[in-house]
């Protein structure tokens, strides 16, 4: 056993952040290196000589038209988003697209969550459910995103009780949550099946209840199943949000920025950019909190050494 | 002790069967197998294990012995047969916690500290926090691990791990203890350390133990009386008092003792029949 001082764990931790910064400029290096010795119009793969037209054309191309300048991109995201007086700048619109989308993603997630791990539970009280529901529960995933979006509006719209009416944003949680909830589901069922039976032999000699079982041994033994899982959820549930938006038509979040500045590429080449990025930090934010969590579960992580 | 008459056997009172640990009578476990055919686990089981007896169960691989021990333990039920524990039925027992159980695997929950794991037994029945801290304090200290009480399970060598899990089957002082291959995968030298704590334990505590093995000295050197099965159908084929004296007493030198050495070679004829070993010859014995 190797204990760490708080020490070493702080430097390791620098380096951390010190490698994902390298990371990112070496991204860029690879960008700006591309954009240099590449092509403008991309290569020309089996062309004949005096044939206009013939050959293949592989990108990606060069031009300052489909790869801006990294520093453009920084630069384009300090600019105002129009030249409407009073316009924010592209960034700070970006990032409140971005916190809107977040906010769904995670209502999204929590939703997938609560939902994939009743059925785990319930696959695991009967084994009759998960005969049942565990095929329709892979099946489930195999519905394109595409053709799901306007089923769920439409059935959304007619939902009508007193005050209560269906926002857009609502159908956007229910995809993205559609999409959480599956490795969590998955996740969930297997992790709380983990304990050997000896595990299960040892509660039953207690007189130990169903409940008391699983609080007491399914629960803390499924964590190192189930966070994988819960990370796999907050990128489905991220990307759910975004293509979710889209195809329900929602604006203000990040996937609708996207579609309308990708409108303008050709005159301002330099602004989609700015929401992809918006878009892979909202994953990187997704991503980080699932780390939290996990920081706060890891006592339950310690992996069992058979004697 | 009474001399109950052998022909009264059949119907004894439940009250004479409650001074006694274990009493199994006609016990029977028959398990489907595959395409309808059944797999007779074991058949026409009678044994008695005394208030305050250790008895082991020795045999081959497949001769039931660990099934017997899961009956026992209300782990699984008989297909015929009466079970009684204490006087009561095997799932009273249970319920009742009247055992305390170890396996060959320690089988401790990686998330709780070495404390923590001996507590969960005491957690579960409701006892309360300072009674539970003092009892664990106790436990700790008589499997050797004080030091270690906060350490978790995968910091600790094999030995220390299955020491944890002895404990844990004491906490709530059963008069019953139920041992599957407890030391089966622990190294020679840990093995013999761990039989000689288990006799001092034991004879602390005084509670009857019911230990299943397929070491002929560790039966030999543990027990009061050695129960020999033999598979297909499981059945008890032998019983032999061993009895090498008190369990306080023995020590380290009782393994070079003639009468030990008698003890190994009475189970090893048992097992294998008188012309597996000259009679009287330690020589060829199975060590392990």
């Amino acid at each position: 056993m190797t204990t760490t001082t708080p020490a070493t764990r702080r430097a390791r931790r620098w380096h951390a952040v010190l490698w994902g910064v390298l990371g990112l400029v070496a991204l860029a290096a690879v960008w700006e290196l591309y954009k240099l010795v590449g092509p403008a119009d991309g290569w020309l793969v089996g062309a004949q000589e005096g044939v206009t037209g013939s050959g293949i054309r592989l990108l990606p191309r060069t031009s300052d038209q489909a790869m801006p300048h990294t520093w453009e991109m920084l630069v384009r995201a300090a600019e105002p988003v129009t030249r409407a007086p009073g316009a924010l700048p592209l960034g700070v619109v970006v990032l409140l697209a971005a916190l809107v989308s977040l906010g769904v993603a995670a209502l999204g997630w929590l939703l997938g969550v609560v939902v994939g791990f009743a059925l785990a539970l319930l696959m695991l009280g009967f084994r009759i459910a998960e005969r049942a529901v565990l095929p329709f529960v892979i099946l489930s995933q195999t519905v394109p995103l595409i053709a799901l979006a306007p089923l769920i509006r439409n059935w959304g719209s007619r939902l009508e009780f007193g005050a209560f009416s269906w926002e857009s944003w609502m159908s956007v949680v229910i995809i993205a949550s559609y999409l959480a909830f599956f490795p969590v589901a998955v996740g969930a069922l297997r992790g709380l099946q983990s304990p050997d039976v000896a595990d299960l032999d040892l509660m039953r000699s207690y007189a130990a209840g169903w409940w008391t079982t699983l609080f007491r041994l399914r629960l803390p033994a499924s964590v190192p199943f189930l966070i994988p899982a819960l990370r796999l959820a907050a990128a489905n549930a991220v990307v759910g949000t975004v293509v979710a938006e889209i195809s329900v038509g929602f604006s203000g979040g990040i996937g609708r920025l996207i579609l309308e500045t990708a409108v303008a590429a050709s005159s301002d080449p330099a602004k989609p950019w700015s929401p992809i990025l918006g878009a892979v930090l909202l994953g990187l934010v997704a991503a980080g909190f699932v780390a939290l969590l996990a920081a706060f579960l890891s006592p339950f992580r310690r992996q069992e050494t058979v004697a | 002790m009474s001399t109950p008459a052998p022909a009264a056997a059949p119907d004894p009172t439940p009250a004479a069967d409650a001074t006694e640990a274990v009493v199994v009578r006609g016990v029977e476990r028959i398990f489907p197998g595959a395409k309808g055919a059944t797999v007779a686990a074991l058949t026409g089981i009678d044994l008695t294990v005394h208030d305050g007896e250790f008895v082991s169960l020795i045999g081959p691989s497949g001769c039931g012995k660990s099934t017997l021990l899961r009956l026992i333990a209300d782990l699984d039920e008989p297909t015929a047969g009466d079970i009684r524990v204490f006087g009561k039925t095997a799932r009273r027992a249970r319920i009742d916690q009247a055992y305390g159980i170890a396996f060959q695997q320690a089988g401790l929950l990686p998330w709780r500290s070495v404390a923590a794991n001996i507590e969960l037994p005491l957690q579960l029945h409701g006892v309360g926090t300072t009674e539970r801290r003092a009892r664990v304090a106790e436990l700790v200290d008589l499997v050797g691990l004080t030091d270690f009480a906060r350490h978790y399970p995968d910091q600790l060598s094999g030995g220390m791990q299955q020491r944890v899990a002895i404990a844990r089957s004491l906490a709530e002082r059963p008069s019953l203890l139920l041992m599957d291959e407890p030391f089966g995968a622990l190294d020679e030298m840990t093995r013999e350390r761990m039989q000689t704590e288990l006799l001092r334990i034991r004879a602390e505590t005084g509670a009857a133990v019911v230990f299943v093995t397929h070491s002929i000295p560790e039966a030999v050197y543990l027990s009061d009386r050695v129960v020999v099965m033999s598979p297909r159908p499981g059945r008890i084929t032998d019983e032999i008092d061993v009895r090498l004296g008190d369990a306080a007493e023995r020590g380290e030198d009782l393994r070079e003792d003639t009468a030990f050495f008698e003890g190994v070679t009475a189970v090893r004829e048992a097992l294998h029949g008188p012309q597996a070993s000259p009679a009287g010859a330690a020589r060829g014995v199975d060590v392990r």
